[in-house]
C-alpha cells in the first residue's frame, strides 16, 4: 500500500506539470486581452503602457516559467516566513493577479472560509440526507418512499442550479421576503442575532447545492445497498436471528458505504472549486466566483493559480479515494 | 440692556438649533451596490469606471464636474481662471491654491507637495498608471509654497481641467504612496486597497471583487457631513439583481448602472420602494463605416488600409441611404426606453457642444431607395441590389451583448427592406475592445464592413474626441493596428479644422469648431451613423435623499451630501 500511494505521488508531479502547461497554453492561445475591459477613453499608447507593467511584453516561456518559480518557491516561502515570523522571502515578487495588483494566494486565502462554509456545509448537508433516503429506498424498493426519491433526485440532478436558485430568490427572497435576496460576505457572526442572520442568509444557497449533491449521492447509496442487501450472508444473518435493524445498519450498511465513500472523496474537490453557478447566481463571492470573474478578465495568472490548485486537489483526493477503498475493503489489494 | 441682549442672545442659539441636528453619522449605514465589483481602490491602476467610483468616497481631485458639467472645487480654494489670474494670458500655466487646513484621514496636511507628487506617480514610465491621458502635456510643476501648485503645460491650453479634476485623477498622500511608485507599485497592496484620503469616508476593509466596508472620516472637512456613519459597497451578481434588490426588496440603498430591459426596470420600480434615476452624457451608441475595402480576397496587410478603398461604402449616397433606412425611435424604445434617446450627433452634450442636427431622426425608406437607384445600384432578381456584377452585401459586425444583437436583427430587417443583404456578426466583448495586434475581430482592425459599438469621452471638452479622426491616427499594420480612426476617414479640411481648434481659447469659438466637426463626420458625411445618445440608468431606495445623477463624474460624487429621508 506505501509503496503504492509513493509511486502515485512521484507520478502525480508530472502530471500535474504537464496539466499547468497545457492550462497556460489555452490561456495564451485564446483571443482575450487581459486590457479589453478597460475604458475606451483611455489611449492606445496608455494601454500599452499598462500591459508592460503587468508583464505581458515577455515571451510565454519567459512568463511560464516565472509563474513555476512563484508557485513552487516564492509563494511556500512566503507561508514559511508567515508562519515562523522569518523574512526570506522579503522583496521577492509574488504571484501578482492583473485585475486586482495583489497577491493572487492572499484574495484566494481570504475567499477560501466563505466557500468553505456555504459550499462545504452543503456538501455535509447533501450528504445527511442522501445516506438515508438511499438506505430507505433500497430497503423499500419500489414502494412509495422508493417513488418520491427517485423522482426527487431525478428534479434535483436534472435541473440547473441556476434555475433553481433564481426561482428560489424570486419566491423567497423577493415575493415572500423570507431570506435575503444577496448574501452579505462581510458578515461576522459574533452573538446569536448574527447567528440567525447568517443562519438565513445562507439557507437558499445552501438548499439549492444541497439538493444536487442528496441526488447523486442518494442514486449510488440505493444501488450500492441494492447490491449487497440481495447477498448471501444477509439471509445467513437473518437465519441466525439478528434484528433487521442489526442486519442492514450494521453489515449491509458498512459494506454499502464502500463505493459510496470513495464516490464522496471524489467530490470532495468541487466543494473547493466553489459552486461557480451557485455563488453567482446567489454573490457568495467565494473561489467560483472569483474564477469566473478571472476567466472573463483575462486574468492569467489568477486563472492559472486558481486551477492548478483544483488540478492538486484534484489529483490528491483522487489517490485518497483509491487508498481509502484499499482500506476499507479487505478484498483489495494494491502492489 | 443686558436682559435684552441674553434674549437676543438665545434667539439666535434657538435659530441655530436645527442646524446643529444634521451631524455626522446621526443616518447609520448606507448600503450600495455595484454589480461590477470594484478590484482596487487607487484609480491609477483601475481597469474600469467601478474602481473610479468605489475610490471617489476616499480620495479627492482637486476639483470635479458637478451633474451639468460645470467645474466647481473640492480641495481647491477657488477655480483657477483668467479671470482670477488662475490661468495665465498665455494658457500656458494654471495656479492651484489648496482651500486651508485640509487634513488626511490620518490627521496629518495635505500640501502641495501630495499633489505634486501624484503626478510623478501617475506621470512615473514604469507605473503603467491607467490615467496617464490626464496628465498629458504637463511640463513641470512647482510647488512655491504648502498650499499652492503651479502646472506648466508644453502647449498653451483652452481646457485645463484634466489633471487634478474629476474622479480620474485625485490627490493621493504622498508619504502613504512614496514607496509605490513606478514598479513598486503591484507591492503595495495594503496602499491600493486603502488609500488615505480626504473624502467623506475611510476604509476600514476592501476585500477586492467582493465588498468595501467604510465609516465616516473624522478629519473630514465639513464636521456635519456625512451623514452616515458607515458605507457599504457590495459588488457581484448581475444588473437585474441588484435593481431588483434596491426596487423590490429594499436590501440596498443605491443600485449603480442598472442596465435591464426597460419594462423589466418599470415593472420592478412599480414595487414603489425606490425610484430609477437616468442622467445623460456623452454615451454614443453608433455604426462605424469602413471607407476601406476588408475584403479577404486581398493579402493581409492591405485589408482594410488606406491603399484599398471600400468598393460600396466610399460613396456617400451609399452611407446616407443605409442611415436613413434606420428608425431610431423604435431602437432607443426597444433597447434602452427612458434612459436613451435617438441621436444625429457624436457630441451629444454638453450642450454648446450639441450640434443642430436632427435631420436623421425620421425613418425615411423611399428616401433610401432613391438615393440607392440614383448610385446606381439596381434591384436584381433576388431583391438584392446589384452594380457592375457586384451585389450590395455587407459583413455587420459587433460586441456580444443582447441589446445590440436586437439592434442588428432590426437594422438588418430594414436593411433588407431597402435591398441591401447583411451578414451579422458578433464578437466576445474583451476580444473586441481588446486591441490585441495579432487578433483579426477588434474594433480598430475592423475586418468588416460596418461595425456597431458605444464610445464617450472624459470631461466635458470633447476636443481630444473629435482629435481622434484626423488622417494620422488611422490604424494600419504600421501602427500595430493602434488607432482611433477606425473609419479610415481622412480629409485634409477636417484636420486644418482641429489644428485651429488647439489654438482657440474662446469658450464660444470651440463651440462652433466642435459643432463644425461633428457635423462634418455626421450629417454630411455619413461616416459615423449615431443612433442612441445612451444615458446612465441606476437605482435608489426613496428613504435615501441628496442623489444627484451626475453623468460628468463619479455617481457618488456627492454622498458627502446624501440622507435618510425622515
Amino acid at each position: 500500500m506505501l509503496v503504492y500511494a509513493l509511486r502515485r505521488l512521484l507520478l502525480a508531479v508530472p502530471t500535474l506539470l504537464f496539466i499547468s502547461l497545457v492550462i497556460f497554453l489555452l490561456l495564451e492561445a485564446s483571443p482575450g486581452d487581459p486590457l479589453g475591459n478597460i475604458p475606451l477613453t483611455i489611449p492606445a499608447e496608455v494601454k500599452e503602457k499598462m500591459r508592460e507593467a503587468l508583464g505581458l511584453g515577455q515571451a510565454w516561456y519567459i512568463r511560464y516559467l516565472l509563474w513555476l518559480k512563484q508557485f513552487f518557491w516564492v509563494e511556500p516561502l512566503h507561508w514559511f516566513d508567515h508562519i515562523s515570523g522569518t523574512r526570506f522571502s522579503e522583496g521577492m515578487q509574488r504571484i501578482i493577479s492583473f485585475q486586482t495588483r495583489s497577491p493572487a494566494f492572499d484574495v484566494i486565502a481570504q475567499r477560501l472560509p466563505q466557500t468553505l462554509t456555504v459550499v462545504g456545509l452543503s456538501y455535509l448537508i447533501g450528504l445527511l440526507i442522501a445516506l438515508p433516503i438511499g438506505i430507505i429506498s433500497a430497503y423499500r424498493q419500489y414502494s412509495w418512499f422508493d417513488q418520491i426519491g427517485t423522482f426527487v433526485s431525478m428534479v434535483g440532478f436534472s435541473l440547473p442550479t441556476f434555475f433553481t436558485g433564481v426561482v428560489l430568490i424570486i419566491v423567497f427572497g423577493i415575493k415572500l421576503q423570507w431570506f435575503p435576496s444577496i448574501y452579505d460576505t462581510t458578515h461576522r457572526v459574533t452573538d446569536w442575532d448574527s447567528f440567525v442572520v447568517q443562519v438565513r442568509q445562507m439557507a437558499m444557497p445552501v438548499t439549492v447545492l444541497a439538493l444536487y449533491n442528496a441526488a447523486q449521492i442518494s442514486r449510488f447509496m440505493r444501488a450500492s445497498m441494492l447490491d449487497n442487501l440481495r447477498q448471501d450472508y444477509v439471509r445467513t444473518a437473518r437465519a441466525k436471528g439478528l434484528g433487521e435493524r442489526v442486519v442492514v445498519l450494521k453489515h449491509v450498511l458498512r459494506n454499502s458505504l464502500i463505493p459510496v465513500v470513495t464516490v464522496i472523496a471524489l467530490g470532495l474537490p468541487a466543494v473547493f472549486g466553489g459552486a461557480i453557478i451557485t455563488e453567482q447566481v446567489f454573490k457568495v463571492n467565494g473561489l467560483g466566483q472569483l474564477l469566473i470573474l478571472a476567466i472573463n478578465s483575462n486574468d492569467i495568472p489568477m486563472v492559472m493559480t486558481l486551477t492548478f490548485i483544483f488540478a492538486i486537489l484534484i489529483v490528491a483526493f483522487t489517490l485518497i479515494a483509491d487508498l481509502l477503498y484499499g482500506v476499507l475493503d479487505p478484498r483489495i489489494r494494491y502492489d | 440692556m443686558r436682559l435684552k441682549t441674553l434674549m437676543l442672545g438665545a434667539v439666535a442659539t434657538a435659530a441655530m438649533a436645527p442646524a446643529a441636528f444634521a451631524e455626522r453619522g446621526a443616518d447609520g449605514q448606507v448600503n450600495i451596490i455595484y454589480w461590477q465589483a470594484p478590484s482596487t481602490l487607487n484609480p491609477y491602476l483601475s481597469s474600469g469606471t467601478k474602481d473610479l467610483e468605489a475610490s471617489s468616497l476616499v480620495i479627492e481631485p482637486l476639483a470635479g464636474f458637478d451633474e451639468k458639467g460645470v467645474v466647481y472645487p473640492r480641495l481647491a480654494a477657488e477655480i483657477p481662471s483668467t479671470a482670477n489670474g488662475g490661468i495665465s494670458e498665455d494658457l500656458k500655466t494654471v495656479t492651484w491654491k489648496l482651500k486651508p487646513d485640509l487634513k488626511w484621514s490620518d490627521g496629518s496636511p495635505v500640501t502641495s507637495a501630495d499633489v505634486k507628487f501624484t503626478a510623478d506617480y501617475c506621470m512615473h514610465p514604469e507605473g503603467g498608471c491607467a490615467q496617464l491621458a490626464r496628465y498629458e502635456g504637463i511640463e513641470s510643476i512647482e510647488t512655491p509654497d504648502d498650499l499652492t501648485i503651479i502646472i506648466h503645460f508644453r502647449e498653451p491650453r483652452p481646457n485645463p481641467f484634466t489633471a487634478f479634476t474629476g474622479s480620474q485623477s485625485p490627490i493621493l498622500q504622498k508619504a502613504q504612496f512614496e514607496k509605490c511608485a513606478g514598479t513598486g507599485a503591484s507591492a503595495c497592496t495594503a496602499e491600493n486597497f486603502g488609500p488615505i484620503g480626504t473624502g467623506p469616508f475611510k476604509v476600514v476593509e476592501f476585500r477586492t471583487n467582493d465588498a468595501v466596508t467604510l465609516e465616516a472620516n473624522p478629519n473630514y472637512r465639513d464636521p456635519a457631513k456625512p451623514a452616515f456613519a458607515k458605507a457599504v459597497i457590495k459588488g457581484g451578481g448581475d444588473a437585474a439583481a441588484a435593481a431588483r434588490s434596491v426596487l423590490e426588496t429594499g436590501e440596498f440603498d443605491y443600485a449603480w448602472n442598472t442596465l435591464v430591459p426597460p419594462d423589466a426596470l418599470k415593472g420592478m420600480a412599480g414595487a414603489g420602494k425606490g425610484k430609477i434615476v437616468t442622467g445623460f452624457g456623452t454615451l454614443v451608441e453608433r455604426i462605424e463605416m469602413n471607407l476601406t475595402d476588408p475584403s479577404p480576397d486581398l493579402p493581409e496587410g492591405e485589408r482594410a488600409t488606406t491603399k484599398h478603398p471600400h468598393p460600396i461604402l466610399s460613396d456617400e449616397r451609399v452611407r446616407r441611404a443605409l442611415s436613413m433606412a434606420i428608425d431610431r425611435t423604435l431602437l432607443t424604445e426597444i433597447g434602452f426606453g427612458e434612459a436613451g434617446r435617438p441621436t444625429c450627433n457624436l457630441v451629444p452634450a454638453p450642450e454648446m457642444f450639441a450640434s443642430d442636427n436632427t435631420g436623421c431622426l425620421t425613418q425615411d425608406v423611399d428616401g433610401a431607395k432613391a438615393l440607392l437607384d440614383e448610385a446606381g445600384w439596381t434591384v436584381g432578381g433576388d431583391g438584392i441590389r446589384e452594380k457592375d456584377g457586384k451585389k450590395l452585401h455587407l459583413l455587420y459586425q459587433t460586441s456580444v451583448n443582447p441589446i445590440r444583437q436586437d439592434f442588428q436583427a432590426l437594422i438588418k430587417q430594414w436593411w433588407q427592406d431597402i435591398g441591401v443583404s447583411t451578414e451579422l456578426k458578433t464578437v466576445d466583448a474583451s476580444v473586441f475592445f481588446g486591441g490585441d495586434a495579432g487578433s483579426p475581430d477588434t474594433f480598430q482592425r475592423f475586418y468588416a464592413d460596418v461595425e456597431m459599438y458605444a464610445n464617450n469621452f472624459d470631461g466635458t471638452d470633447p476636443e481630444p474626441y473629435l482629435a481622434h479622426y484626423t488622417c494620422e491616427k488611422v490604424p494600419s499594420p504600421e501602427s500595430q493596428w493602434q488607432g482611433e480612426n477606425v473609419n479610415r476617414y481622412c480629409d485634409p479640411e477636417y484636420d486644418k479644422l482641429i489644428v485651429e481648434l488647439g489654438k482657440t481659447a474662446n469658450m464660444e469659438e470651440r463651440a462652433t469648431i466642435a459643432r463644425k466637426l461633428n457635423d462634418m463626420i455626421t450629417k454630411d458625411s455619413m461616416t459615423i451613423v449615431p443612433l442612441v445618445d445612451r444615458g446612465r440608468v441606476s437605482a435608489h431606495a426613496n428613504s435615501l435623499g441628496g442623489v444627484v445623477l451626475n453623468t460628468w463624474d463619479s455617481e457618488l460624487w456627492n454622498i458627502a451630501d446624501w440622507h435618510r429621508v425622515k
